[in-house]
C-alpha cells in the first residue's frame, strides 16, 4: 500500500495523440492496399469540422440521446486519468483502481447502447444488441488478464502493475506475459470494434456494431463520440504497451520515446490485421473471445504450476 | 431494546387494527413507518458502537423462550428490512387504493414483523415461529389476486417450496440443539465449534438447502420467478429486496457460528454462487415479462452474494484475513445494495404495469416521454444493478473483485483458484447484467410505442413516486460517499467479524474514498461536457427530423428491435441451457403473408427436475390412497391396530 507520485503526462499524451493513433492505422491500411490514403491528421480535421456544425435530432429521441455522448466521453476521460503511460504513474491511482477502470468502460458502453436504443431504429437496436453480446464476453477476458498481471506483479493498481513489469519479470515468466498480451490484444480489437470483430470501414453499411449505434448522432455530439472512440483505442493500447514493451531506463525521454514507438507499433499491427483478414462471421466472434479467455486461464495454470 | 420491542409491537398492532374495515391502510402504513423510525435508531447504535442488545423472557412452549438479540449482524439486516418495508407501504397505500382485499395490510404488517423477528430471534422455536409467520404472511400476499389461475398456481409452488425449506431448518435445529433445555442460540454456538466435522458438515448443508430455498439459490429457486410476478408490486419489492435476504442471514449466521470452515464449504458456496449468478442472469435475459425478469435477476444477485460468502469462507480457511474480510464485506454490501435497487426496480415495474396494464416488455416502448419520473428512477436502478459507477451496485462488486485479486496472488493453489473463479464469474455475470438491464430499460422506455397500451400511460401520483426517489437517493449516496461512511463505521465492521483487524477496514475504507472521489470527478466531468456542448450549439441550427436510419422513408414502430430480439444472440448462444421454445415465424412462400411467432423460456430446473420428481411422488401417493376408503369403521380399525402395536412395543 504505497503512495505513488502522480503525473498528468499520460493524460496530456492521451488527449492530444489519440486521434493520431487512428491516423496511423488508416495510413497502414492504405499503404498495404497500394493507396495513398487520407492525411495522418484526418481524425483531427474531422473533429474540428464536426465541432463547428449544428445538429439534427430525431423526433423519437429524448434526453438520453443527448446525454449518451456526453457521459461516454466523460467516462473515457475519467478512465484515461487512471491509465499509466511510459512508466509515468497515472493522474489518479489507488489500490483497486483497475476495478474502477473496468467499471467506467462499462458506463461508456451502457451510455452508447441506450443512446442507440433511444432512436427507435432497428439498425441501431441491432448494433446495441451485438455490442451487449460481445462486450459481455469480452469482460471476463479483460478481467482474467488483470488477474494474471496482478498475480505476476503482486500489485493492485494499474500504475504499480505497469512499473513492476520489466525485463526481470519477462525473464522470469515470459509465457504468462505473452499469453496475457495476446488476450489483451483480443480485448483491444473487440472493445474498439476493429476487424476481426467489427469493420470500422463499412461506415453507414449494415455489417457493423459500433458505427451503427452512432448513425443518428451529428455535429458536436458526433465529435464527442469520435473523440471518445479514439481515446478508448489509446487507453487499451497503452495497457498493452505497458505489457509488451516495458522500457524503464530511468531517463524519462528514452522511456517516453520507446512507449510512443510501441504505440505506433500497435497501431501498425492493427492496420496489418485489418489488411490481411476479413471480419469474422458474427457467430464466430464469441469463439475468438472465448479463445482469448482460454489463453488467460492457461497463463494462470502455467503460473500456478511453477 | 425498548425501542426495538416498541417497533415490533407497532407493526403487529397496526396489522391487527387494519383489519377493521374503516381503518385499513390508514393505520398499517403509519405503523410500518413509525416502526422503521423506532427500529433504525437502536440498530444504527449497535452498528456504529458495537455492543449487543438482548431481552429474554420465558415461554411455556418446550424448548422455547422469547429471546430477542440484536448484534451487529442482526442490525445490519434489520435496517434495510424496516426501511424498504416502510417505503413499500407508502407506495402500496396508493397502489392498493382500489383493492377490496381487506386483509392485505394485516398480512403486510405481519410479514414485516416476521422478517424483523427472524433476524432478532435468538431461540430456535421463536425463530421458527417468526420464520413461518413471514412465510405464511407472504403467501397470502402473493395470492392477493387469487381470482387468476396463474396466481393460485404461483402461491401453491411457493407454499410447497417454503415448507420444504422449513423442514430442513427443523432438522438443522434438532441436530444443533442436541441436549435438553431451551433451544437458545448461545449454547448451540458454544457447542458448535466443538462438534464433530460430520455434524457440522450436515448442519451446513441443511442450512444451505433450507435457507437457500428462501434465498432463491439455484436449484431451489423455482418458486421465485413464479411468486414475485404474481404478487402486487410493493410486495414483490419487499419479498425480492429484503425477504429473500433472511435466507442469506441464516447462512451467514450458521457460517460464523461453526468456527473455521473446512475448505469444501467455501467451494460449495462459490459453486452455487456461479450457478445462481450465471443461470439467473441468462434466464433473466430470456424473459418477456418484466417482473419475471426482475425475479430472475434476484437469483443472479443472490449468486453474487454467495460468491462473496464463498470467497470469504475460503480466505478464512487459509487464514488470509484480507480475502476473508473483503469477501464477507462485499457480500454484505451487496445485500444492502440489492435491497435498495431491486425494490426500486420492482416499484418502477409496478408503476409501468399500472399505467399500461401489461408486463410484456415486447409491448412497451417510448415510455420515457410519458413517464419521466418512473423512467429516471428506473434508469438509476438499472445502472445500479448493472454495477456501474457512480451507483451503489459498483461498491459491492469493487470489494469482491479486490478480494478476488488478493486471493489470486496467494501461493495456495486452492485460494488462487477460488479467486480466479470469483473474478471470472463475476465479470461474466456483470457483463451479462449490463446487457440485461440495457434491454429492460431500452425496450420499455426508449424508441417508439410498440402497442396502444403505451399511448395513454402517465406517471403515478407523488405518493408512489416519492418512495422511488428516496431509494434512488440512497443508491447514489452509497455510491458516491461510501468511503467516508465506511471509515466511520469500521468499528462496526470489525465487531461483526471478530478477529478481523480494523486496519484492513480502514485500508478498504480509504480505497472506497478514492472510488468515491473519482466517481465524483466523473460526474463533474459529465456536467462540464454537457455545458460545453450547450455552449457549442448556441446560435447554431438545431433541427428536428425523423430517425435517419440510413435513409428510411417511412420508419414504423413495428420495425424496432424488441426486447426479445435484443437478447436473441445471447439466448441463442446459450440455447443448451435455456431451451427456449420458438413457434411460428418460418417463411414458406416467395411472397410471405401474415405470420406469427412466439417464444417462451420455461425454467429448466422446474421442467427438468421438479416436475418429473413431483409427478413420481404423486404416483406413489395414489398407490397409498388405497388405504383410504372413507369407511369410518376401517379407520377405527387402523387406530386400534396402531395402539395394539405400540402396546406390544412397550411390553416387549
Amino acid at each position: 500500500m504505497t503512495m505513488y507520485e502522480y503525473s498528468c503526462l499520460p493524460v496530456v499524451f492521451g488527449l492530444t495523440l489519440a486521434p493520431f493513433f487512428l491516423g496511423i492505422i488508416n495510413r497502414t491500411k492504405a499503404k498495404v492496399a497500394g493507396r495513398q490514403g487520407q492525411p495522418l491528421l484526418q481524425a483531427y480535421f474531422d473533429l474540428w469540422k464536426l465541432l463547428h456544425k449544428g445538429a439534427v435530432y430525431s423526433r423519437t429521441t429524448t434526453g438520453i440521446f443527448i446525454l449518451g455522448p456526453v457521459v461516454g466521453l466523460a467516462a473515457i476521460v475519467a478512465v484515461l486519468g487512471l491509465t499509466p503511460f511510459a512508466g509515468c504513474p497515472p493522474l489518479f491511482s489507488f489500490i483497486g483502481d483497475l476495478i474502477l477502470f473496468a467499471g467506467l468502460l462499462g458506463v461508456m458502453r451502457f451510455a452508447t447502447m441506450i443512446a442507440a436504443l433511444d432512436t427507435g431504429s432497428s439498425f441501431e437496436g441491432m448494433g446495441a444488441s451485438r455490442e451487449a453480446w460481445f462486450s459481455s464476453l469480452a469482460e471476463p477476458v479483460l478481467w482474467l488478464s488483470f488477474a494474471v498481471l496482478a498475480r505476476l506483479t503482486g500489485q493492485f493498481s494499474l500504475g504499480a502493475i505497469q512499473s513492476e513489469i520489466g525485463s526481470a519479470l519477462w525473464a522470469a515468466s515470459a509465457p504468462e506475459l505473452a499469453l496475457t498480451a495476446l488476450s489483451l490484444f483480443a480485448v483491444f480489437l473487440a472493445e474498439n470494434a476493429r476487424i476481426p470483430v467489427d469493420d470500422p470501414n463499412t461506415h453507414l453499411e449494415l455489417t457493423m456494431i459500433h458505427e451503427v449505434m452512432v448513425l443518428d448522432h451529428s455535429g458536436p455530439d458526433f465529435a464527442f463520440i469520435q473523440y471518445a472512440a479514439a481515446l478508448k483505442h489509446w487507453v487499451l493500447a497503452s495497457l498493452l504497451a505497458g505489457v509488451i514493451a516495458p522500457v524503464h531506463t530511468g531517463h524519462a525521454w528514452i522511456d517516453i520515446t520507446a512507449a510512443l514507438l510501441t504505440m505506433a507499433g500497435i497501431a501498425v499491427a492493427t492496420g496489418l490485421v485489418e489488411s490481411v483478414m476479413a471480419r469474422l462471421r458474427l457467430t464466430r466472434v464469441p469463439q475468438l473471445l472465448v479463445g482469448a479467455g482460454a489463453l488467460g486461464v492457461m497463463a494462470f495454470i502455467v503460473d500456478i504450476m511453477r | 431494546m425498548t425501542l426495538l420491542v416498541a417497533a415490533l409491537l407497532c407493526l403487529i398492532g397496526g396489522g391487527i387494527l387494519s383489519l377493521h374495515p374503516r381503518l385499513g391502510a390508514r393505520v398499517a402504513v403509519p405503523g410500518c413507518v413509525i416502526a422503521a423510525v423506532l427500529g433504525v435508531i437502536p440498530a444504527t447504535q449497535v452498528l456504529s458502537g458495537g455492543g449487543v442488545l438482548s431481552l429474554r423472557a420465558e415461554w411455556a412452549v418446550p424448548g422455547g423462550s422469547f429471546y430477542l438479540h440484536c448484534d451487529a449482524l442482526s442490525a445490519f439486516f434489520l435496517i434495510p428490512i424496516l426501511v424498504v418495508s416502510a417505503l413499500g407501504a407508502l407506495y402500496g397505500a396508493e397502489y392498493m387504493r382500489h383493492s377490496v382485499n381487506r386483509a392485505h395490510w394485516f398480512f403486510y404488517s405481519l410479514l414485516v414483523a416476521g422478517m424483523a423477528g427472524v433476524v432478532l430471534a435468538w431461540n430456535a422455536i421463536f425463530f421458527l415461529v417468526a420464520w413461518e409467520t413471514m412465510a405464511l404472511a407472504s403467501f397470502f400476499l402473493v395470492v392477493t389476486d387469487d381470482d387468476q389461475a396463474p396466481v393460485r398456481e404461483a402461491g401453491w409452488v411457493y407454499l410447497v417450496a417454503t415448507h420444504f425449506g422449513t423442514a430442513c431448518l427443523m432438522i438443522l435445529f434438532a441436530l444443533a440443539g442436541g441436549g435438553s433445555g431451551p433451544l437458545d442460540f448461545d449454547p448451540m454456538i458454544a457447542t458448535g465449534a466443538g462438534a464433530s466435522t460430520w455434524t457440522l458438515g450436515l448442519v451446513f448443508l441443511l442450512a444451505v438447502v433450507g435457507f437457500g430455498t428462501k434465498a432463491g439459490i439455484v436449484p431451489f429457486h423455482v418458486w421465485l420467478p413464479e411468486a414475485h410476478p404474481a404478487a402486487p408490486s410493493h410486495v414483490s419489492a419487499v419479498m425480492s429486496g429484503v425477504m429473500i435476504k433472511t435466507g442469506i442471514y441464516g447462512i451467514v449466521r450458521v457460517l460464523t457460528s461453526c468456527g473455521v470452515p473446512p475448505l469444501w464449504w467455501g467451494w460449495v458456496l462459490i459453486g452455487l454462487g456461479l450457478l445462481s449468478g450465471v443461470g439467473g442472469v441468462l434466464f433473466a435475459l430470456a424473459q418477456q415479462d418484466l417482473k419475471r425478469m426482475l425475479a430472475y435477476s434476484s437469483v443472479e444477485n443472490i449468486g453474487i452474494i454467495l460468491l462473496g460468502l464463498g470467497l470469504g469462507a475460503v480466505g478464512w480457511t487459509f487464514g488470509e484475513d484480507r480475502v476473508c474480510f473483503l469477501g464477507f464485506a462485499g457480500a454484505l454490501f451487496h445485500i444492502l445494495n440489492h435491497a435498495l435497487f431491486k425494490s426500486l426496480l420492482f416499484l418502477g415495474a409496478g408503476a409501468i404495469a399500472h399505467a399500461t396494464g401489461t408486463r410484456n416488455m415486447d409491448a412497451f416502448g417510448g415510455l420515457f416521454k410519458r413517464m419521466r419520473h418512473t423512467g429516471g428512477t428506473f434508469l438509476a436502478g438499472s445502472m445500479a444493478i448493472a454495477g456501474l459507477p457512480p451507483f451503489n451496485g459498483f461498491i459491492g462488486e469493487f470489494l469482491l473483485f479486490l478480494g478476488g485479486l488478493i486471493a489470486v496472488m496467494s501461493a495456495q493453489p486452492a485460494l488462487c483458484g477460488a479467486g480466479a473463479s470469483v473474478i471470472a464469474g463475476l465479470a461474466l455475470i456483470s457483463g451479462l447484467a449490463v446487457a440485461g438491464f440495457t434491454r429492460a430499460f431500452g425496450s420499455a422506455f426508449l424508441g417508439e410505442p410498440r402497442s396502444e397500451c403505451v399511448e395513454h400511460a402517465h406517471d403515478p401520483g407523488w405518493r408512489m413516486l416519492l418512495p422511488m426517489w428516496i431509494l434512488v437517493y440512497f443508491c447514489l449516496l452509497i455510491g458516491t460517499s461510501v468511503g467516508p461512511l465506511a471509515a466511520y463505521n469500521s468499528p462496526a465492521w470489525s465487531a461483526a467479524w471478530p478477529g478481523k483487524t480494523p486496519e484492513i477496514a480502514f485500508a478498504v475504507a480509504s480505497c472506497l474514498s478514492c472510488v468515491s472521489l473519482w466517481a465524483g470527478a466523473f460526474v463533474v466531468l459529465c456536467l462540464l461536457l454537457a455545458g460545453f456542448r450547450l455552449l457549442l450549439l448556441r446560435g447554431r441550427s438545431v433541427r428536428q427530423a425523423v430517425t435517419w436510419d440510413c435513409g428510411y422513408a417511412a420508419p414504423a414502430a413495428r420495425m424496432q428491435y424488441t426486447a426479445s430480439s435484443f437478447a436473441q444472440p445471447l439466448t441463442d448462444m446459450f440455447r443448451t441451457v435455456l431451451h427456449t421454445k420458438v413457434s411460428g415465424g418460418a417463411i414458406a412462400d416467395v411472397f410471405p403473408g401474415l405470420s406469427q411467432s412466439s417464444s417462451v423460456t420455461a425454467d429448466a430446473v422446474r421442467a427438468g427436475f421438479y416436475q418429473p420428481l413431483f409427478s413420481g411422488v404423486l404416483r406413489g401417493v395414489i398407490a397409498v390412497r388405497r388405504l383410504q376408503h372413507g369407511n369410518l369403521h376401517l379407520y377405527v380399525l387402523y387406530i386400534a391396530l396402531t395402539l395394539l402395536f405400540l402396546l406390544f412395543m412397550e411390553l416387549g
